[in-house]
């Protein structure tokens, strides 16, 4: 049995997978609280495709270097969501159809970018559907680093960014810096995503910024608490999708985000069996 | 000048109003929410603002707080261009809310502290000691560690009146605060505002209950773009009054004790959403 779960270890991708697993999952999962609370989940969709230009430019300047492509992705992340805005307000157009039609052309414009790129198919499906075993050691210290940086700002600033999300109003009228905050998250946003890309791929991004939050909200009153819960169902998933993908050799990515479901599904069919005999 | 709830509670003895409104217009593209409005209100008194829907109730307590940008004209806060931070608290209309938020009773008290708290520090024993007081000034210290949708309407309400008093606010604007409320929980409304009146601070309540404007506020404030009048209900609640502000929605009827008026100035009360 114990044999079971060691035998993967022998292989350092899968120890780093698995680090790399723990720490997407903790980022994400915290990030993702505010992403269901405040009702962003689609924005979150569309951040991860937009990104998919800023890695076709990046792959077609400096080739496949992952360090040199984790700073093009995290600019194009940063660029599409504070044009947001900006797009909405010269439109007058809702927000979301300002979203669907920036971010649709922006992601078509990546993969027309990739298709230019000769011999490109499997890097694509790596962009796509993230590839966890190829994390290198540099990949994850930039992971940890953006990700504790990104923690360390919830950490900071949890009382202001609770109130902004909870009341706007309430924010306004204490005069809290709110464009400042708003600011804030979409940053913390675009780098959960781009950390997320390197593990799940942008197709699957958004099931580890909303899922495991979505579970925890089943159980959990206070939202530390939801965020602790979140983290832990997700650095689970992480883990549990993992050795799934290594026995039954599945897509990774696929795999985590699949398993996450399902605790979700054992997690609300428990919430509904508890109301319905309590 | 800050104001403790604590130790003093707001004496404010000189005549410097609260809120010194003068020709106030908030114009919404084509129409004139409100024009030409002009009215001093006195700090510590209690006004409830009545008129029809689309008198501009709601725009009037939104460009108080700020919230509404103003067209033309100027509101004075206690003498001062701008609201000292914090002295202005804003109460949502129930509906407005996010019931199912994981924060509880006490986390949203405490948000009215977070202007006074200041960036990047922690509440002190001081913050949670206001929180405590608040919540036991309206009833609600034994709901401290609830979950905010596990309670009544009432409760909810009465939640945001403790975080009006934990922010040690000075000015209290409240939406519509009894729509979808039931008797009793009105009831426990009007005594949690009593708590608030012993602190000093100076409200203003959109409403559409003519009777409860007129029992339980210093004045009442008859509102239909124009100020109609402003005084207290025995005076404002005249019938040349009551008709310039409600127009053909209202029926004047001659009863025994004086005028009976029955209004017609509903805004479609939710169905009662205590849980």
């Amino acid at each position: 049995m114990i044999e079971l779960l060691t035998a993967p270890l022998a292989y350092p991708f899968m120890q780093r997978g698995l680090i790399a697993a723990l720490l997407v999952g903790l980022v994400c999962a915290v990030v993702g609280v505010y992403v269901v609370l405040r009702g962003m989940a689609f924005l979150g969709d569309a951040l991860a495709h937009t990104i998919l230009p800023g890695i076709a430019v990046g792959y077609l300047i400096n080739g496949a270097d992952r360090g040199a492509l984790f700073w093009w992705a995290l600019g194009a992340a940063l660029v599409s969501s504070f044009s947001i805005g900006a797009v909405s307000r010269a439109t007058r157009m809702r927000e979301d159809t300002a979203i669907g039609i920036v971010f649709a052309a922006m992601f078509a414009l990546g993969v027309a970018l990739i298709s230019t790129v000769r011999n490109s198919a499997v890097d694509l499906s790596h962009v796509l559907f993230g590839n966890i075993l190829g994390v290198s050691e540099s990949d994850l210290w930039r992971i940890a680093v953006f990700g504790a940086v990104v923690l360390a700002a919830i950490a900071l600033f949890y009382k202001e960014l609770m109130v902004i999300t909870f009341d706007p109003v309430l924010a306004a009228t204490l005069r809290l810096p709110v464009r400042f905050f708003d600011f804030l998250i979409l940053t913390m946003l675009a780098v959960a995503i781009v950390v997320a890309i390197q593990t799940v791929g942008v197709a699957l991004t958004l099931a580890i910024l909303v899922t495991p939050p979505a579970t925890a909200a089943f159980f959990t009153h206070r939202m530390h608490t939801m965020m602790i819960a979140a983290a832990l169902l997700a650095m689970l998933a992480g883990v549990v999708g993992l050795y799934a993908s290594y026995y039954l050799s599945i897509a990774s990515g696929a795999a985590i985000v699949l398993t996450s479901t399902l605790i979700f599904a054992l997690v609300w069919a428990g919430s509904h069996l508890r109301r319905r005999s309590g | 000048m800050t104001v403790s709830a604590l130790t003093t509670p707001a004496t404010v003895a000189t005549t410097v109003p609260a809120l010194a409104i003068r020709h106030l217009t908030v114009r919404y593209r084509q129409t004139e929410a409100l024009s030409d409005v002009s009215v001093d209100i006195q700090a510590g008194e209690q006004i409830a603002i009545v008129g029809p829907n689309g008198a501009g109730k709601s725009t009037l307590l939104k460009a108080i707080a700020g919230l509404q940008p103003i067209t033309s004209g100027e509101i004075r806060f206690f003498g001062a261009e701008r609201a000292e931070p914090n002295t202005i608290a804003y109460v949502p209309q129930r509906l407005q809310v996010d019931w199912r938020f994981p924060v509880s009773v006490s986390d949203v008290v405490l948000m009215g502290r977070v202007g006074r708290i200041g960036l990047l520090r922690r509440p002190s024993h001081h913050d949670r000691l206001l929180v405590q007081r608040a919540l036991e000034r309206v009833g609600l210290a034994a709901f401290a560690n609830r979950q905010i949708g596990h309670l009544s309407g009432g409760q909810q309400q009465r939640v945001f009146l403790a975080r009006a008093l934990a922010q040690e606010a000075r000015l209290l604007l409240m939406d519509e605060p009894l729509v979808g409320l039931d008797i009793p929980s009105q009831d426990e409304i009007f005594r949690a505002l009593a708590a608030l009146r012993a602190e000093g601070v100076t409200i203003l309540t959109a409403l559409h209950d003519l009777q409860q404007a007129a029992r339980y506020f210093d004045r009442v404030m008859l509102l239909n773009r124009r100020l109609i009048a402003y005084a207290p209900a025995r005076e404002a609640f005249t019938a040349a009054n009551l008709v310039a502000t409600y127009g053909g929605h209202l029926h004047l009827l001659s009863s025994g004790d004086g005028l009976l008026t029955v209004a017609d100035t509903c805004c479609n009360p939710t169905p009662d959403g205590t849980l």
